[in-house]
């Protein structure tokens, strides 16, 4: 197995120059964040034309790649010139409603509406589908054009059809004189009713309209964490803290139940899951993380009940450090696979780290995300920061890395996937750390007048900004716990990243 | 704006309805769409009434699926079979939108209308139309197009078929599961219609590629598909192609790819001819009753009375049997269940010796499993048992169990087995149900779960039939009346329930003699629930009793109620009397 030769003969990627691209639903100095509206949720979908966002208002909004689109279909052609690429720039298309405050009488429990995750699912006739979730309740979205229909020319006109006797207007039901033309007996003369004639439809316009296709409900006792899609095109898995079960996309009323982990006796329970995704390319292989820092990779084939795991990804633990942060810090809060499927990249609080899903040894790569906080996990652990679940991603081309951090920094590694890397630790470059200096400005301002909720102007204004204010900070004697950023995409073809600072969205690309 | 005729209000309302905004509305007007057509005529229902509805087609999937419904049978409202081909275009986009069951059903209308068209039609427009759906940009098109090649390919010319094989080809290698996957369902379907020539060489090919798909989802439908292809090819060719492939699927590492063979295996016995199936099928069955996979044994266990059928009895006695002793103690109770759901049928197969011998023990031994769906499926398959070595050999364990599930703590558990009493009475005769049974079904009336007395009252009139009125007389009356006077009115309420329902049973002299005076007894309760169900029972006891003992009997007790202080009371009482008077008035 040297799968890896490629990147460790070509040597780690050249370091990128991230730059600024675009914003959305960015604030105005002063203007305080409405919890529902912070972002809660990113994903691009397959093409990276589109990209998702979900927040804890229950709302998704989607955006549309606007730099291809004059090019259409000769885009392939494009990118094999030495024509200077322009980077993705982005457009808000439309946005809808997805989940809804509920009550679970049973349970005297509240299910909050925040979206969980969003994924993107094969689109069909130019119609976009998504699924989208919250603690408890997925549901299936189309998002598509309709058109405005105009109709003319009526049989009878809408406006005298108030002296039509009313049992003559509804269709349902036969009237005494419709009777006889309504049955199948009735015959009509040989050439029609010459005076009948169809409705006109005219339309030109068109606007987006998204319809929840199906909801997939009541099958799970805990908080669902993940959704994933698997490669056949017709099957995906959710995940909650202590099960991972299956679902047909057409089928909403049931669901397998394929991964268990409660223990008989809740007592007993020490690892929850934490976060479970689909091989891209194998449909029988999915990779669930845990709350105890390991990786389980199974494969469906084996059993219909897969408690027991094909492979364990699993850090050693150094010895003598163990300490009471030690559990809560190994805690894995995001799994991704490269595209090709041959890595698997986890976060955990500390670090970031690759594996290689054939070498179950440890990982080949581990980077330092926040190392510089060790002296501080106490504090941390205090205002429940430790808790803070970061999500990661990777390049399109599984060279480079990105995952989030506090002040509202991401940072990007180059994951070279080199053999002699693996006990070094060291990161091959940490390129972007840019801080929202303005952000951190507002957190700062006195309480302002609350605005009642973010209308879509607000999403739709795209500031574009001529400067940077450049990165001040590396120490992290700096740094805001309070702004984090935690949800972040990476563009599957381009080295562009999307990222989510409280309810703005940011765009980079290098 | 033109005024109709008030005469064709309902017809022009209906029209106009299509483009109502409300989709009931429009769900109306679709679903009579023929009376639309046949209101305007062959000719504008082809030039005006098809377009419209192929223009106007981004609406509901209800609205969708009903249009898709509809055109299936419209050859007649356009103008016959020559006319055919105008429904085709409408069905073409019905076929390419990407809810799965609209796409199905225009499919299945599109063969429909398809299988009427003229030949040189189906060449004109049939055909390009498959060509265009598997060229479709979006995989929803090249699904669909799947499902019609079958009628588009046996009225092409020549060098058309060449084209269409090779097209399907390429379905089965397209790059979206789903495509394969319909393109694996089809295969079937459209190897039917192909000369045997081509059916080696092409279509072996494609079904070769689908088994070795990566996708199990894939695999899964290509196994279904060798039971249809084996069928087609003749018995030489089918153990050449076939049987490797189903012999190398039984032990796929997948084990859902092996569950789909599981529950085939067993058609394409019959294809295969009984030698390969001697040396190759048997010992792959073999293998996946005892396959470490529960799903998969629980698929093998459900067909093994079917398998055993096509084997000779020395085959399954010799190689089948071992197995499923194994399985009637296997870990997984749902295995054993569904091993209980069918070994019965397996009796008359082995015949009487080998039934006593072999098939004996293991019915014993799952008449004592101790999941109680186990015993369950075996005591509601007893019939075909008792036809091969009669209930004796049995019934000294079969009684035992029977008492457990009578007892059993779920109250699901009892029902059941009350629902099986007139099938177990039949089959055991009357000696034996009085000695054991009988206490049993009293008990029952007394059970704590509503739905238990329910069901044990009904039990009661079917044993009634069974065994007839003189047997009911001695064994269920009596014990019936003498808990009439249960001190908690629901158990009153109860036997009230049983004495109703055996009365028409009984006849009108044991009603008249016995049932009824209990019956007058009741009306005095102190529960007005109990009194107003006297009211009911007594309306419905009318028919069945001579008029002289409703005027002398019935009547009295009724006017009684009908002065009763509860209005309920009252009110059931009038109604009863009421229908005295029907009756009288009517004869």
């Amino acid at each position: 197995m040297n799968g890896g030769d490629d990147a460790a003969t070509s040597g780690p990627p050249p370091s990128l120059e991230w730059r600024f691209s675009q914003v959305f639903g960015e604030r105005t100095a002063g203007e305080e964040v409405q919890e529902v509206d912070i972002i809660s949720a990113i994903e691009f979908d397959k093409s990276g034309d589109h990209l998702a966002t979900g927040d804890r208002g229950g709302r998704v909004v989607l955006f549309e790649r606007t730099d291809t689109k004059d090019h259409g279909g000769s885009r392939k052609d494009l990118e094999q010139t030495d024509y200077p690429v322009r980077h993705p720039e982005f457009r808000y298309k439309t946005e809808f409603q997805s989940h809804e405050p509920e009550f679970d009488y049973l349970k005297s429990l509240e299910i909050e509406e925040k979206i969980n995750k969003i994924r993107w699912c094969q689109p069909a006739n130019g119609a976009l589908f998504l699924l989208s979730t919250n603690d408890k309740t997925i549901k299936y979205w189309k998002v598509q054009e309709k058109k405005i229909k105009k109709i003319s020319e009526m049989n009878i006109d809408p406006s005298e059809s108030s002296n039509i006797p009313p049992q003559l207007v509804t269709n349902g039901l036969p009237a005494d004189k419709g009777h006889d033309y309504l049955s199948k007996d009735f015959s009509f003369p040989p050439g029609g009713i010459p005076s009948l004639r169809l409705p006109v439809v005219t339309s030109q316009e068109t606007n987006l309209v998204a319809r929840c296709r199906r909801v997939y409900a009541h099958a799970h006792d805990y908080h669902i964490n993940s959704i994933s899609n698997s490669s056949d095109g017709e099957t995906f898995i959710s995940a909650d803290d202590l099960r991972v079960n299956l679902w047909n996309l057409e089928i909403s009323n049931q669901s397998f139940n394929i991964v268990d982990v409660k223990p008989t006796n809740m007592e007993d329970l020490t690892e929850v899951i934490t976060s479970a995704e689909f091989h891209p390319i194998h449909c029988n292989m999915l990779a669930y993380s845990s709350s105890k820092g390991s990786i389980r990779l199974i494969d469906m084939r084996q059993s219909a009940l897969c408690d027991s795991h094909t492979k364990l990804f699993e850090e050693p633990e150094a010895p003598g450090s163990r300490s009471f942060f030690t559990e809560i810090i190994a805690s894995i809060s995001d799994i991704k696979f490269s595209k090709d499927g041959r890595y698997i990249l986890s976060r955990d609080y500390m670090t970031l780290k690759l594996w290689d899903i054939n070498m179950d040894s440890g990982p080949v790569a581990s980077y330092q995300v926040h190392e510089h906080l060790r002296p501080r996990l106490c504090d941390l652990y205090e205002n429940d920061s430790i808790f803070d679940k970061f999500e990661c991603c990777l390049s399109g081309d599984g060279l480079r890395v990105a995952t989030g951090s506090y002040s509202n920094l991401f940072r990007v590694f180059g994951a070279s996937q080199g053999i002699n890397l693996i006990k070094s630790l060291k990161f091959v470059l940490i390129n972007c750390c840019k801080t929202f200096a303005s952000m951190v400005y507002i957190r700062r301002q006195i309480q302002t007048p609350a605005r009642p909720s973010r209308s879509i102007g607000s999403m739709t204004r795209v500031v574009r900004r001529g400067s940077e204010s450049p990165g001040t900070e590396a120490n992290g004697n700096a740094y805001d716990f309070t702004t984090k950023l935690l949800h972040m995409a990476w563009h599957p073809t381009e080295n562009s990243i999307a990222c989510a600072a409280a309810n703005s969205l940011y765009m980079y690309y290098a | 704006m033109s005024m109709v005729d008030e005469p064709l209000y309902p017809i022009a309302v209906l029209i106009d309805e299509l483009k109502n905004d409300d989709i009931q509305r429009r769900l109306n007007s679709i679903k009579r769409l023929s009376i639309i057509a046949r209101a305007l005529g062959e000719e504008r229902t082809r030039k005006e009434l098809i377009p419209f509805l192929s223009e106007n087609n981004d609406d509901d999937d209800e609205v969708l699926l009903a249009m898709a419904e509809e055109l299936g049978g419209f050859i007649l409202y356009v103008g016959g079979v020559e006319y055919a081909y105008v429904l085709l275009p409408p069905l073409e986009t019905l076929s390419t939108v990407e809810e799965t069951c609209v796409r199905e059903k225009a499919v299945d209308s599109l063969c429909r209308i398809g299988a009427q068209m003229r030949e040189s039609d189906l060449v004109e427009h049939f055909t390009p139309l498959a060509k265009r759906l598997s060229a479709g940009e979006w995989f929803t098109a090249r699904v669909s197009a799947c499902g019609i090649f079958h009628i588009a390919y046996p009225s092409a010319p020549d060098v058309l078929k060449t084209e269409l094989r090779s097209i399907y080809g390429q379905l089965c290698q397209d790059d979206m599961p789903m495509v394969r996957r319909a393109a694996a369902t089809n295969l079937g379907k459209f190897a039917a219609t192909i000369e045997s020539a081509h059916l080696k060489t092409d279509i072996m090919s494609m079904f070769e590629d689908l088994t070795q798909d990566d996708q199990d989802s894939v695999r899964l439908l290509a196994v279904e598909g060798c039971a249809a292809l084996g069928k087609l090819l003749e018995p030489q060719d089918c153990v050449a192609h076939i049987l490797p492939v189903i012999v190398n699927f039984s032990q796929d590492k997948s084990w859902r790819v092996r569950y789909m063979v599981a529950n085939q295996l067993y058609e394409l016995c019959e294809a295969v001819g009984p030698e390969p199936t001697r040396t190759d099928l048997v010992p792959a069955y073999a293998r996946l009753l005892c396959d470490n996979e529960a799903e998969v044994r629980i698929a093998a266990a459900g067909k093994v009375t079917k398998f055993c059928r096509i084997l000779n009895p020395e085959l399954a006695i010799q190689h089948i049997l071992p197995c499923v002793k194994e399985l009637s103690s296997d870990s997984s109770q749902h295995v054993r269940s569904a091993l209980a759901s069918v070994i019965m049928g397996m009796a008359p197969v082995l015949g009487k010796d080998a039934t006593i011998e072999h098939l004996l023990p293991i019915f014993l031994s799952l008449l004592k499993d101790e999941f109680p769906d186990v015993r369950l499926n075996i005591i509601s398959k007893l019939d075909q048992v008792n036809q091969v070595i009669g209930i004796d050999l049995l019934s000294q364990s079969l009684l035992p169990a029977i008492v457990e599930l009578a007892e059993d703590r779920h109250w699901r558990v009892r029902l059941a087995i009350i629902e099986y009493i007139p099938l177990l009475a039949s089959q055991l005769g009357v000696g034996f149900f009085d000695e054991k049974l009988g206490a049993l079904c009293m008990q029952w009336l007394q059970d704590k779960v509503h739905s238990i007395r329910e069901a044990a009252a009904n039990n009661l009139k079917r044993l009634a039939e069974e065994f007839g009125p003189e047997w009911a007389m001695q064994h269920i009356v009596p014990q019936v009346l003498e808990m009439i006077n249960n001190p908690h009115y629901l158990y009153r309420m109860t036997i009230l329930r049983a004495v109703s329902l055996l009365a028409p049973v009984m006849g009108s002299e044991i009603t008249c003699s016995k049932l009824l005076p209990a019956v007058i007894t009741a009306s005095k309760d102190r529960v007005p629930n109990i009194k107003f169900n006297v009211a009911k029972m007594m309306q419905s006891l009318i028919p069945i009793v001579d008029q002289a003992v409703v005027e002398n009997m019935i009547r009295p007790c009724l006017v009684e109620l009908s002065e009763d202080p509860d209005v309920d009371v009252r009110y059931f009482a009038n109604q009863a009397l009421q229908s005295i008077d029907n009756v009288m008035m009517s004869s």
